[in-house]
């Protein structure tokens, strides 16, 4: 089986989602990657280098320039004559492409893999991650999100692929960029951070939210996030959020603070691999996937925490 | 300008999901149902689109049981003008959603499709984008904010890294996210008024699409639950475990 998988990046660098889905690509069979954007020639040279990636094709013109479905569609369902499975990481690009690309195909996408289990059949989160299904696909060809904190990440290295210019389809001419206002933050991203500090609505407001916990997550190195209430009342911006619909995290240490753990927040971290909830209410369901947990006040916890790491 | 809104009945946001003992699938007997919380803020959307004289004429519409009436009436006592109901207990796929709502909307004409991102229940994610597909028009998804102006939308979208805008050719799909707008909730009147608005009931066959699901779900299960945790006294404790563990230097 031949698979292509979307690089997600920033027009510099290789997201790891991209490598995730490089791993998860791999079992079903041999691994071309698509580049897709404007002056993307450097990222397509580092594609080609990712470990097992067959070739690169490079679509580089400025109507790829913002990644607008209506355009990028057409061309990777042009490429997908030549392979069998379209795998994109669950990135917000991967789930606005993936399902146009499916549609075109006449093929019934399947979201966010959690594990490959054959070349038809595939685990996915359902209902809040509460429900895991295994569905077995009958399309002819494959189109696939993949969770990327379900999947080891491939090296970005040892990789000899080649690169090569993908064929040029036209801007559809029916949508446009406007305009991004793109969080800039020196902290990890927080669907790659190795620990993340993250606050609910007990942080009372924006400034309380900043101010209790950027010193824990500089002291840390940490990534922060945000539950949906945090970010619904205005504290923390939206990309923040952890979540069902928000992003899915699994880091090392993952401190919930003044979270009360509505299943839907819980589905966007419980794969943690350690969870420290602080929160005032005992009986929140925060502390039922604590690893660790300290009922109390987070004002004057997390000063205290951050003093004494 | 006519806009549609498709929605769909889900198990509730508040419930837990059981699946069944033979794994077969989500046991969903005697169980809350709801309007899906995203369709809802799409409804929303569309009803505040037509109190600003924007919109002409809300369509709601749904694929489902006939119990997705209800879900229907929901939408009208929201504000919606009439409704579709689309007939059928099988499970229909969002590519089968996709393929049916392309056929409305072929004899609607409506400027405008907003749908909710994502459905709670199947987690899916695709409706939208496929229908914007099958349609060939311009797709504006995770929206959190939407303005007409002339034959062009506006959307703000809710990326990876923050927030991104676009601007997309009528007629054109929004499909929804959580902080585009806060639902009302309906009153009794207009619930009561909801009753009397027109709701059509058609079947698949009525569209002549194949809707066979190309997805076989061979078994469901509760996903390991983490072992119980301990909890700490106080923040010396905390910062001893934390250092046993390794998770802090």
């Amino acid at each position: 089986m031949s698979v292509l998988v979307w690089v997600e990046h920033n027009t510099g660098a290789i997201k790891d989602a991209t490598l995730s889905a490089v791993t998860a690509a791999a079992k079903l069979g041999a691994v071309d990657v698509l580049v897709v954007g404007k002056d993307i020639g450097a990222v397509a040279v580092d594609a080609a280098k990712i470990a097992g990636v067959g070739k690169a094709l490079c679509a580089d013109d400025s109507a790829y320039h913002h990644i607008l479905p209506e355009n990028v569609a057409p061309l990777i369902v042009g490429l997908m004559v030549n392979y069998d499975a379209f795998v994109a990481p669950a990135s917000a690009n991967g789930k606005n492409i993936a399902p146009r690309v499916a549609a075109l195909l006449d093929v019934m996408q399947i979201s966010e893999i959690l594990s490959v289990e054959s070349a038809d059949t595939f685990t996915r989160p359902t209902y809040a991650g509460n429900v895991i299904a295994t569905v077995q696909s009958s399309d002819a060809k494959k189109v696939l999100t993949v969770r990327g904190t379900a999947f080891e990440k491939a090296s970005r290295g040892g990789g000899t692929g080649s690169v090569e210019a993908a064929a040029r389809v036209d801007d559809a001419g029916i949508s446009r960029f406007v305009g991004a206002e793109i969080s800039k933050s020196e902290r990890p991203e927080l669907t790659s951070a190795q620990i993340i500090v993250s606050g609910g609505r007990a942080l009372q407001n924006s400034e309380n939210f900043h101010s209790v916990l950027e010193p824990l997550a500089d002291k840390l190195g940490a990534a922060i996030g945000a539950s949906r209430a945090a970010v619904d009342a205005g504290y923390a911006p939206n990309d923040y959020q952890v979540g069902q619909t928000g992003k899915i995290v699994a880091p090392e240490v993952y401190f919930a603070i003044g979270i009360s753990g509505a299943i839907q927040h819980l589905a966007g971290m419980k794969d943690s691999k350690t969870i420290i909830a602080i929160n005032k209410d005992e009986d929140a369901p925060i502390f039922q996937v604590a690893d660790i947990g300290l009922v109390g006040d987070l004002f004057t916890i997390v000063p205290e925490l951050t003093e004494k790491l | 300008m006519r806009v549609i809104v498709p929605v769909k009945r889900v198990i509730d946001y508040n419930v837990k999901p059981r699946v069944k003992a033979d794994g077969t699938g989500v046991d969903l007997a005697n169980v809350k149902m709801s309007i899906n919380p995203f369709d809802e803020i799409a409804v929303e959307e569309a009803v505040r689109l037509k109190e600003n004289g924007v919109a002409t004429e809300v369509v709601a519409v749904s694929v489902g049981p006939a119990k997705a009436q209800e879900t229907l009436r929901t939408a009208l006592a929201m504000g919606a003008d009439r409704a579709i109901l689309v007939e059928t207990d099988e499970e229909v796929e969002p590519l089968g959603v996709a393929k049916l709502l392309a056929k409305i909307a072929t004899e609607e004409a409506p400027g405008l499709i907003i749908l909710g991102k994502q459905a709670i229940d199947d987690d899916s994610n695709q409706t939208g984008q496929m229908l914007a597909a099958l349609l060939g028009w311009a797709q504006g998804t995770f929206a959190s904010k939407v303005e007409v102006s002339g034959d062009i939308v506006n959307v703000t979208r809710e990326v990876d890294g923050g927030l991104e805008t676009v601007s997309l050719n009528l007629p054109a799909i929004v499909t929804t996210d959580l902080r585009l707008n806060e639902p009302r909730y309906a009153s009794l009147p207009n619930i009561m008024k909801a009753k009397a608005k027109p709701l059509a009931r058609k079947t698949p066959a009525d569209f002549s699409v194949d809707i066979s699901p190309r997805l076989r779900t061979i078994k469901v299960s509760e996903p390991p639950s983490r072992p119980a945790g301990i909890k700490v006294a106080d923040v010396d404790e905390l910062v001893t475990k934390l250092k046993e563990m390794g998770a802090a230097a």
